[in-house]
């Protein structure tokens, strides 16, 4: 499946998007950024306080309990400040 | 009488003529009666220091996908007759326009609840991230907990269907 990071997210990781195969008893968006965060420092710095973080499958609002197993596009990224 | 909804939702880098997009709204038609506009501006200061700029990022798809459902769900619960969502991204200087959204019906009620609604969403839920351009350097700025407390609200009256089309 393909990520997306935005905003912060993506300058701590240093990577816009990336693909990844993530192992089976990864399930859930919540599982996945604990996964994600074993992967290195700046996954770390990014998900150091993952209450905060937002996540979108498919281009849709999700929360950490979200299944993954249908997702092609996961994004994460903080708290939204537009308009 | 059938109602027709026009509706224009863009995401673009360039500037933009604000009362030229309110004009288009209502142009040939006579079942409008009220339009509200909100213009939302580039500030000079952020947290009381000044900036150069604000740049902001855009997640592209979902941008637009969230703020179609968003004018889905301001149809559903106001008589709209016209809607128009323009989002700015890249970089934006103080004074310029960021976004405009205008909501056309036929009395003012509609328009302003429905204007309302779509600018708490859009600050809450549109995936846009400002970052400011200080002395200092670049920061990424923070949700507001106001801004959520302003969308929270709608949550508490459901939609309302409109009765006939």
């Amino acid at each position: 499946m393909k990520l997306l990071y935005f905003a912060w997210v993506r300058e701590r990781i240093g990577l816009a998007e990336e693909e990844i195969d993530p192992p089976a008893g990864v399930a859930t968006v919540g599982e996945l950024v604990a996964w994600l965060t074993q992967r290195g420092e700046g996954y770390a710095y990014a998900f150091e306080n993952p209450k905060i973080i937002r996540a979108a499958i498919d281009r849709n609002h999700v929360r950490a309990d979200a299944s993954i197993a249908a997702a092609s596009e996961i994004a994460f990224f903080p708290p939204m400040t537009g308009g | 009488m059938r109602r027709v909804m026009t509706t224009t939702i863009r995401l673009q880098r360039e500037a933009f003529d604000v009362g030229a997009e309110a004009a288009l709204l209502t142009r040939g038609r006579t079942d409008i009666g009220a339009v509200v506009t909100f213009t939302g501006l580039c500030r000079a200061d952020e947290s009381g220091e000044p900036i150069a700029a604000l740049k902001l990022e855009h997640y592209p798809d979902m941008a637009e996908a969230e703020i179609a459902r968003h004018v889905e769900e301001a149809r559903a619960r106001w008589p709209l007759l016209g809607v128009t969502v323009i989002h700015r991204y890249g970089r934006i200087e103080p004074g310029e326009v960021i976004v405009l959204v205008v909501t056309a019906s036929s009395h003012r009620d509609a328009a302003f609840a429905a204007a309302s609604f779509l600018m708490d969403y859009l600050k809450t839920r549109a995936p846009f991230w400002k970052q400011v351009e200080k002395a200092s350097g670049k920061i990424w700025v923070d949700a507001k907990a106001t801004d959520d407390a302003a969308a929270e609200r709608w949550s508490a009256s459901p939609p309302r269907r409109e009765a006939a089309k």
